[in-house]
């Protein structure tokens, strides 16, 4: 019964959240074309042919830029903007009084985001083999499903990141200016712009035990077919969001402690 | 008598912008704090470039940087002018307050541009500035006044195209009303201003000069203080600059014939 409840609750966040966001196709397309800076990087790597230091093949190369590709599509968070604009307007005290926590509303708003931003990115995939057909490449079954399940933990990573610093908003007003100062390592670590293993080795020794390169690399590394250690990277994962979870469930409840609505 | 109106009205908005910017102290030291580590990050991204080979696109790592000091200035002047005012132009054009703007006896294009200041992009304009120094201590760039005046041209076209091309995306709002992607996109096309443009492939060195002018916009300039600039380069950025200001300004007063507000 309970169940049953909690799956109907799920079914009509997604559903709500799905038409909703299927307004803003033109919208989100936009996003989706924004993402295209891995292909940037891949022009720069292969046009000055930097991949020979690294060892890596043109197409092997190619292929971890499409999947980085892929993977932050699947991966971007705005959790903390949408939370700000909700708390700086108020909307945050009728979303308190719901019994559900309103971080289960943003969830499901970016599940139907990526749902609605599939189409496109495979879209521009398409116009990617058109433009490079030699790296053209169909992962086995497992390997698709186990670089999902990655995509969707670095997700789940990201998310708690973002979930915890909009907590911050009970606190700060305008905390999303503290998300771009976190964004820029993400950006430069997380083997967006090159992979990892380009690395100096002075940033690779310690670089493994923060969680960014489990963000793209990791997962874009499995799915393209590059060399990656895929048990040590998902035991990773999931040992951080085993972090990060308790830190986002504890700062929850003392900022709805701390919380007060506007004109009380 | 006009143009003295005109800085005296200046001056009144720098004085509200910064007021009210100044109420948010810790925001500004996160930004600057963001604004240094993405410095640190991009000379990162260029060192793992550099760290095997000599060249790219015929460019030293101490030629590379000069680009990365010009951009980092750009992107101070966008985060301090651009970004605050013509994110405005959305707000103006779904709230219907652009009414209130185009009463008012100044010209509108001037009171939309300018309104606003952020000032955390100062420190990037000035970190911009301490590279580029360093950068002319590095290469041995002797100073003489027509180095002087020729940077001082090419980076003003530069800002000029900069500013045309966010005015555009800005303008489009008034079709369309939700251009926050847009600018999104133009931001991350922007983002390969940071290397040089020999760096890419032949077809996308050409989609960078004619469709989306990037290369005019670093390129050129560190080309300058290189003395490697050829006569009919700068000659040709300072056409395409007034090309695109006289072009936004145009479209601007065009599109305002389309403008109803929000009741009508």
């Amino acid at each position: 019964m309970k169940f049953n409840l909690i799956n109907r609750k799920i079914l009509t966040l997604l559903k709500v959240q799905y038409s909703n966001m299927l307004e803003y196709r033109v919208e989100i397309a936009l996003w989706a074309i924004s993402g295209i800076i891995p292909f940037f990087m891949l022009n720069i790597w292969t046009n000055n042919n930097l991949n020979e230091s690294i060892n890596i093949s043109d197409v092997l190369l190619s292929r971890y830029f499409l999947s980085a590709f892929f993977v932050r599509q699947f991966s971007v968070v705005w959790v903390v903007f949408s939370f700000e604009e909700d708390s700086l307007m108020g909307k945050v005290s009728p979303y308190l009084i719901q019994p559900l926590n309103p971080f289960f509303r943003y969830f499901a708003q970016h599940l139907a985001e990526q749902i609605t931003r599939f189409p496109f990115a495979l879209i521009i995939a398409f116009f990617f083999f058109i433009f490079n057909p030699e790296s053209i490449w169909i992962p086995n079954l497992g390997i698709l499903l186990l670089s999902i399940v990655s995509t969707f933990l670095s997700f789940l990573i990201q998310f708690l990141i973002q979930s915890i610093v909009a907590c911050l908003c009970f606190w700060t007003e305008k905390a999303s200016s503290i998300e771009r100062l976190l964004f820029i390592p993400t950006l430069f670590l997380s083997g967006l712009l090159a992979p990892v293993v380009s690395f100096p080795s002075y940033v690779k020794s310690w670089i493994y035990l923060t969680p960014f390169p489990y963000l793209i690399d990791f997962p874009a590394n499995l799915l393209s077919g590059n060399e990656t250690n895929i048990s040590v990277g998902l035991s990773m994962q999931i040992l951080w969001i085993f972090l990060l979870f308790p830190l986002f469930k504890k700062i929850w409840s003392e900022g709805t402690k701390k919380y007060t609505a506007m004109g009380s | 008598m006009n143009l003295r109106k005109y800085l005296n009205v200046y001056k009144k908005f720098l004085h509200t912008s910064l007021a009210s910017e100044l109420e948010y102290k810790t925001n500004i030291l996160v930004d600057l704090i963001t604004a240094l580590l993405s410095l640190i990050g991009s000379i990162f991204l260029l060192s793992i470039f550099f760290q095997n080979n000599g060249y790219i696109g015929g460019w030293k790592f101490e030629q590379a940087l000069i680009i990365q000091g010009i951009y980092t200035i750009l992107n101070g002047i966008t985060n301090t002018w651009f970004n605050p005012n013509l994110t405005e132009i959305v707000k103006h054009i779904r709230e219907g307050t652009l009414d209130f703007v185009l009463l008012k006896p100044i010209d509108s294009q001037f009171f939309i541009s300018l309104k606003k200041i952020n000032p955390s992009g100062f420190l990037e304009i000035m970190l911009g500035f301490f590279l580029l120094l360093f950068c002319i201590r590095i290469n041995q760039i002797n100073l003489t006044l027509s180095f002087l005046t020729l940077s001082l041209i090419t980076i003003s076209c530069s800002i000029c195209i900069l500013y045309s091309l966010w005015f555009f995306i800005s303008t489009t709002t008034i079709w369309f009303v939700k251009t926050w992607n847009a600018i999104e996109v133009l931001r991350s096309f922007l983002y390969i201003g940071r290397f040089p443009l020999n760096s890419f492939s032949f077809s996308l060195r050409v989609f960078f000069s004619i469709f989306i002018p990037i290369a005019f916009i670093t390129t050129i300039p560190s080309e300058v203080f290189l003395g490697l600039s050829q006569l009919w380069k700068i000659l040709l950025e300072v056409i395409v600059a007034s090309v695109f200001l006289v072009t936004s300004r145009k479209f601007w007063l065009f599109a305002l014939k389309f403008y109803s507000s929000a009741s009508s």
